[in-house]
């Protein structure tokens, strides 16, 4: 479905995922966040990168890789991004959502 | 919180076979991972998965377990079972699931409760120091009923 993020146009999944990574910026990733009701700080966006870095590496998403990250522990995680933090971080990310069970 | 009905799930583990205690630990971390509370209530032999000494070598059945497909006679073989195991261990590893303790880390990190059941730690005569550090205490099945309350709380017995 198509909708209108931060000014601009972008096409998202039925889930509210962007289809399409290049036409994600730091300000669509905000309007996404607002949606699932965070407020992005500097350290929301650490985690957003290293997301997105993983993504860049064809590495597979969990909550296991968050902890061994080195940017974050599953806790802070989970204060963070309050309600399903991998679903929400990926989805402020805008890289497709995680199938993961861990 | 989560989109879905359910808003919280209550686990009782009552078996320390692999394949039990992983389908408690992956079921309370994607219920986390959806948003949804969780707590898990270790009773009898469920008490192995928390069990310092004994919860980095569950095995799975070889004998008596008809999912195997392997004779009787020959999962009776001395090492079947360590071998089956070892080979199911190969496979999660694979899966980039995580052995038992750094599962239960994952798991209390993630906001599970971990509940001890009193009835089996006095039956089995086990004390604190025996059980894993994260356990957030010892609880009877009735403490652990009360622990449903919220709309939306489901209880599974494994």
């Amino acid at each position: 479905m198509e909708a209108v993020l931060a000014g601009i146009k972008v096409i998202l999944t039925e889930d509210g995922y962007l289809s399409d990574f290049s036409q994600w910026n730091k300000e669509v990733g905000t309007e996404l966040a607002k949606e699932e009701g965070i407020e992005m700080t500097d350290r929301h966006w650490e985690v957003i990168n290293w997301i997105q870095e993983q993504v860049k590496a064809g590495n597979p998403l969990s909550v296991r890789g968050i902890k061994k990250s080195g940017v974050i522990d599953i806790k802070e995680f989970y204060a963070l991004f309050p309600g399903g933090p991998l679903k929400i971080s990926t989805k402020v990310a805008g890289v497709p959502k995680p199938k993961s069970c861990i | 919180m989560s989109t879905t009905k359910v808003k919280k799930m209550l686990f009782i583990l009552s078996k320390a076979t692999i394949e039990n205690v992983y389908a408690a630990f992956v079921m309370a971390n994607g219920a986390r991972m959806e948003g949804i509370e969780s707590e898990i209530f270790f009773t009898f032999f469920g008490l192995e998965a928390i069990q310092k000494k004994k919860l980095n070598h569950l095995h799975v059945a070889t004998v008596g377990n008809p999912a195997m497909h392997i004779p009787t006679m020959l999962g009776g073989l001395p090492g079947m079972e360590a071998f089956a195991t070892k080979m199911m261990k190969k496979e999660m590893e694979k899966l980039d699931m995580p052995p038992v303790d750094e599962f239960i880390e994952i798991l209390s990190a993630s906001g599970v409760k971990l509940w001890a059941c009193k009835l089996a730690v006095d039956m089995f005569h086990l004390s604190e120091e025996d059980l894993i550090d994260d356990l957030d205490g010892v609880l009877t099945i009735g403490d652990f009923y009360n622990k449903a309350d919220i709309e939306g709380t489901q209880m599974l017995f494994i």
